[in-house]
């Protein structure tokens, strides 16, 4: 097994080999056992920094990031665009500049634009880590769903997982798609018409409108949230009708042939993409995901980190 | 290279016997003593010594195996394999005497990592270091074992290897030294 990433930067899941799946994957089994210790700490990245950059509201991801950073021993800075000189109509890269003219090795960013992640990464010299770009990806989601997959059925290899909700704004799905596919799954989404891209049949996956009949196909379902703040228009009547055609119950559930594995990216609208004794049911693997975040996010900062030059 | 025995099998077994014996002169019954091996290499001392104790004994001896790659000095400081291994710790080190057991003691800085991963698991009573091989005056840091199979004094050129029934498929220590053209 190869014992280095084939990427300088973690920009998409799209640029990554089946191999560097799985050695991120082989590293966060590790990092998930030393969390699980009475001190939940190593010493290996003692003298990075790190600067956690979120040109947009982010609770979990963030969090995530963060204590997988400190667990591996960095340093860590925090911006948020809300309280920053963006504001004040600074662009992207000066700011950036800004912030590594501190001397930070790395970066992790969160920003609304598609392909921001891989502007950055063209023009500095710190490793960068995509932490969503507007609809585009979400890397380090889409690593930790497969990780959790695997953890609960065994293997991803041969698994059916169904991608249920907003696929048009969802950088999960798309991230999602390519993590399963290369990983060898069967990936289908499901959704209202209006929701789903058009071509997106072209990147292998199967389209399917009817929520039973994914449901009964699938081995997981990966339930996504209604992205209200990226619809300019109406996309469908409204969320009530939305949740009675797509939104996961208990009896639906409880109906199927076979006992499928529930998840869910956060954050949750309990009642509409998902009732709330779906999301609390043994079926739901929705918290080991959010543990599973630390370790993943672990295992790719530190296999960046390993490339990152002496000074 | 030039190969050259230093413990044959039959004197394998009785370093592993001698070492036990040694071990059951401190700890007696171990009743409050844990084995460690480090890995990848320590573990097989550790299964070989377990098995070997628990005869004597009549009783189990608690185990495990460390995996010290997050805790190494080297980090982006050489090529050397990211890919850690395997941590097996299914019991409370907390107040106990563990003995850290590896195949080679060489510059301590294996050693040195290993007593800082030990320490994330808790507060031992006493840690001691148990190694099949000591390469003496090869130290880069004080470190010293309390229980040694066979010391040798070797050049930095030269390797020391052992080798398993179970892997390679004979019990020996070996010395590696390069042919002097080589150096």
């Amino acid at each position: 097994m190869n014992n280095n990433l084939s990427v300088e930067h973690l920009t998409g899941i799209k640029d990554l080999t089946r191999q560097d799946i799985e050695l991120i994957f082989k590293t966060a089994d590790n990092f998930k056992d030393v969390i699980n210790r009475p001190i939940k700490k190593v010493p290996s990245l003692r003298d990075i920094t790190i600067a956690n950059l979120f040109f947009e509201n982010s609770t979990r991801t963030r969090l995530s990031f963060e204590l997988a950073e400190k667990r591996l021993s960095a340093d860590v800075v925090n911006f948020s665009a809300a309280s920053s000189s963006v504001k004040k109509g600074e662009t992207l890269i000066d700011t950036v500049n800004n912030i590594l003219s501190m001397k930070v090795d790395m970066v992790v960013m969160r920003h609304p634009n598609p392909g921001a992640a891989k502007f950055l990464s063209e023009r500095i010299g710190a490793k960068v880590i995509n932490a969503g770009d507007g609809t585009h990806e979400h890397p380090t989601q889409a690593l930790l769903d497969a990780f959790s997959i695997r953890e609960a059925l065994g293997e991803v290899e041969g698994k059916k997982v169904v991608i249920v909700g907003d696929i048009l704004h969802s950088r999960v799905a798309l991230s999602n798609i390519y993590c399963l596919q290369k990983l060898g799954a069967e990936v289908m989404v499901c959704g209202p018409t209006t929701l789903i891209p058009k071509y997106i049949h072209e990147l292998g996956v199967k389209v399917e409108h009817n929520l039973r009949k994914a449901l009964e196909w699938c081995d997981v379902a990966n339930m996504l949230r209604i992205q209200l703040e990226r619809q300019d228009i109406k996309y469908f009547p409204s969320l009530r009708e939305y949740s009675m055609q797509y939104g996961l119950t208990k009896e639906i559930l409880d109906s199927l042939p076979k006992e499928i594995k529930v998840m869910h990216p956060g954050p949750i609208n309990r009642g509409v993409e998902i009732t709330s004794d779906v999301a609390d049911s043994k079926q739901s693997i929705i918290l080991q995901q959010v543990e599973n975040g630390v370790a993943v996010r672990m295992a790719v900062i530190y296999l960046l980190a390993a490339k990152i030059e002496r000074h | 290279m030039e190969k050259q025995v230093i413990l044959n099998s039959r004197h394998f077994e009785l370093t592993i016997k001698r070492l036990c014996y040694e071990l059951i002169e401190q700890h007696n019954d171990f009743s409050n003593t844990v084995l460690i091996g480090l890995q990848p290499r320590g573990v097989n001392v550790v299964t070989r010594i377990k098995s070997q104790l628990e005869q004597i004994l009549g009783k189990e001896v608690l185990c495990g195996t460390l995996d010290i790659t997050f805790y190494r000095d080297d980090f982006r400081r050489t090529e050397k394999p990211l890919i850690p291994s395997v941590t097996n710790i299914d019991f409370v080190i907390e107040n106990k005497k563990v003995v850290l057991v590896d195949d080679v003691l060489y510059t301590g800085r294996t050693i040195r990592s290993g007593l800082d991963a030990l320490l994330a698991f808790g507060r031992p009573q006493k840690v001691e270091l148990l190694t099949l091989v000591d390469r003496r005056f090869r130290r880069d840091l004080p470190i010293q074992a309390d229980y040694i199979g066979k010391t040798v004094d070797t050049l930095v050129s030269e390797r020391v290897s052992v080798e398993w029934k179970e892997i390679e498929g004979e019990d020996k220590v070996v010395l590696y030294t390069p042919e002097s053209n080589e150096q």
